[in-house]
């Protein structure tokens, strides 16, 4: 019997939690979860707690096998899953940090997410009163003669998110890249707690806001899946719409800005046209540049009009005449490929071992989208490939990207030509099946990987718990990998080509 | 690449007429900003932003000022890399407690005289963030600001209104 299946047999499964079971199990269980984790035979999706127990997302690969996996900690503690699978250490201690549930065995004791400033210590596990003043963090040592240390961050030349990366470096050369996020804790996990369905759904819109329109359907497909309703047909086709329109921004954009962190500044110039275009017409027929909380549980909130379809047939038009230009560009200048080939390689291995998702993974060999598995509608009724790469290097990452554009311009063109007609959203309310205590999962593709979202209904059309797992989670840490044996001067370029969310991850 | 730029040269430019400066925005700055220092800055400004706790959504908007369409840089604003070289912060998110002492400091390391431009509405009072145990609040419950640009996330030209009436008050004050 495959893992998965066989996993779900030992556990005591829930009664309301679709469209995948999620079952009860003892720490014995547990253990034998982790195992076949870090064995390979499963993916970890994600790992977080509501309080009082704590939830492992498995799934075989492709993820068209999930399951739910909970361990209830009375005694306020759980094997930790880092122990033996280390791409959940930083899941583990943010656990540690919020909830304080302790993961017994936990490789890394140092806190996470908790920087010592909030005032309080587990705000969301019996809160204590603690001094603001900072927690000293003790990045770990590489030491030796030739070795020194540069510190940057958390606030960045750039217009970008705050982190802090201190890195290790041998002349040139680093040595070790070590990171410390959790700079834009907002404390969401804790926002939702009892939040109206509305101010939820606004809220999942502002995890990472150039992700706003695959968290915002994550989020909603949670909550439809927990009530057991169905959003009309046209809302799921719109849904589908605005989702490949972000991708094709995001892509756009950040293909330009990896160029320019290697100096080459006209292809940013163009990449950045033909993203504003995107946004401009993404703000016509939508009503806002980033559509935000145009998905709502239910549906959508804004309609796609004619002057809107003929707008878009035209963007479609002007990207394909225009982006071949670029590629071609980008393809024939040798000073820009010195700079992103062979540069921050990551192995199949470690994409594979972390569950690597997006472009990220797609370049390390990983052929993984969660519009194809476990797939939703109506990618299930449209034609489209997923583009990989094996070499794991930036310019890898750049062409799974350019790919994905192609991919992203034939399913908009799909979507116009079969959009059905009929309403575009379903009244909120207590639908049929649901009720307080009903729980949702999720998996929703994004422009930079698959996001997680987990509900659990409260009552009075409330959200009682909720989580939202960034792709991030399991690329931050490839990049410290990725950048190990680079020039620090090729930093920049490496990020920006994995370009993970800090905000997404720091919640 | 030769073929690109000679298309360029030959296209139009993209570049749009600047948008008519904001009201607000000039209200606002009338009580607060210092006429004789903006006055001596002139129609030139550094500016550096600093996320200190947004969801990236401000951001993205910064950004597009920098593209064809708006090209910050024709009204002698441009973004620089480091507070010290910086006349302007331009700040977005709620405070996280989190990022309050590297805000404190990246404001203390901006020499004067200098602006704080407050973007988006979760820099005005938290926005929807406000109110959780880990946000300190909007950006003047940290450091002085000087003007407020609301929208979630404000528009390129919501952005562009809002930057140019530091200037509009400065020739205004410069022709009295």
């Amino acid at each position: 019997m495959a893992f998965v299946a066989a996993l779900k047999e030992k556990g005591r499964p829930v009664a309301v939690h679709r469209p995948w079971p999620r079952v009860v199990v003892d720490e014995e269980v547990w253990r034998q979860a982790i195992l076949g984790i870090a064995a390979g035979e499963a993916t970890l999706l994600g790992l977080w707690s509501d309080g009082e127990t704590v939830h492992q997302g498995v799934a075989r690969e492709p993820a068209n096998d999930v399951l739910v996996v909970s361990l209830p900690c009375p005694q306020r503690r759980f094997p930790s899953v880092a122990r033996t699978h280390l791409p959940a250490l930083r899941l583990e201690r943010t656990i540690r940090d919020l909830y304080a549930l302790e993961p017994e065995g936990c490789p890394d004791e140092r806190r996470w997410l908790d920087h010592g400033r909030w005032g309080l210590r587990h705000p969301l596990g019996g809160k204590e009163a603690a001094p603001a003043s900072g927690d000293a963090y003790v990045f770990h040592s590489a030491e030796g003669p030739p070795l020194h240390q540069i510190p940057v961050g958390p606030v960045h030349a750039g217009i970008i998110e705050p982190g802090h990366f201190r890195f290790t470096a041998n002349g040139e050369t680093v040595v070790r890249l070590e990171e410390r996020l959790g700079y834009v804790h907002k404390g969401v996990d804790h926002l939702m707690l009892n939040a109206p369905l509305e101010r939820a759904a606004r809220l999942a819109g502002r995890i990472s806001g150039d992700s706003t329109v695959a968290y915002a359907l994550a989020f909603a497909r949670a909550v439809e899946a927990a009530q057991g309703s169905e959003p009309p047909l046209r809302a799921v086709w719109l849904r589908a719409l605005m989702a490949e329109l972000e991708r094709l921004a995001n892509h756009l954009g950040d293909i330009g800005a990896i160029c320019n962190d290697a100096s080459f500044s006209l292809i940013h110039a163009h990449c950045g046209i033909l993203r504003e275009h995107v946004l401009r017409v993404s703000a016509g027929c939508f009503g806002h540049r980033l559509m935000m909380d145009r998905v709502v549980p239910g549906g959508v909130v804004a309609d796609l009009g004619k002057d809107g379809i003929a707008n878009l047939r035209t963007l479609l038009r002007t990207i394909r005449r225009r982006f071949p230009e670029l590629v071609e560009l980008y393809d024939n200048t040798a000073s820009l490929q010195n700079r992103t080939v062979t540069t921050g390689l990551l192995s199949a291995e470690l994409a594979r071992r972390y569950g690597a998702g997006g472009y990220i993974g797609r370049a390390s060999g990983r052929s993984v989208d969660a519009r194809k598995a476990p797939g939703y509608a109506p990618y299930t009724t449209l034609v489209f490939e997923v583009p990989t790469r094996t070499v794991g290097d930036v310019d890898a990452r750049v062409w799974v990207r350019i790919e994905e554009i192609g991919q992203s311009l034939g399913l908009i063109e799909q979507i116009l030509d079969r959009l059905p007609d009929g309403p575009i959203r379903i009244e909120p309310g207590p639908a049929s099946g649901g009720g307080a205590a009903a729980e949702g999962l999720a998996l929703v593709e994004g422009f930079r990987g698959d996001i997680l979202a987990w509900v659990r209904l409260g009552a009075g059309g409330t959200i009682a718990r909720c989580h939202l797992r960034d792709p991030s989670w399991f690329q931050w840490p490839l990049l410290e990998a990725a950048i190990e044996g680079n020039i620090v001067a090729d930093f920049p370029l490496c990020n920006k080509s994995f370009n993970c969310s800090y905000s997404g991850h720091d919640l | 690449m030769r073929k690109l730029l000679f298309q360029s040269l030959l296209q139009s430019a993209l570049t749009e007429p600047p948008p008519s400066v904001d009201d607000a925005a000039l209200a606002e700055l009338a009580s607060s900003v210092n006429r004789a220092a903006m006055r001596r800055l002139g129609r030139s400004l550094s500016i550096r932003q600093v996320d200190a706790g947004s969801c990236n959504g401000c951001e993205l908007e910064i950004h597009a000022l920098n593209n064809a369409f708006y090209d910050l840089e024709r009204f002698g604003l441009r973004f620089v890399a480091s507070p010290r070289h910086a006349d302007v912060l331009l700040v977005t998110g709620p405070v996280t407690k989190n990022m309050r002492e590297a805000l404190e400091r990246t404001y203390n390391a901006t020499p004067g005289p200098k602006w704080v431009v407050a973007v988006g509405d979760c820099a005005v009072d938290g926005g929807l963030f406000a109110g959780s145990y880990a946000v300190a609040g909007g950006v003047s419950q940290v450091i002085p600001v000087d003007l407020h640009i609301r929208g979630c996330p404000p528009t390129p030209v919501q952005l562009l209104k809002g930057l140019l009436a530091l200037f509009d008050r400065s020739e205004k004050m410069a022709g009295t």
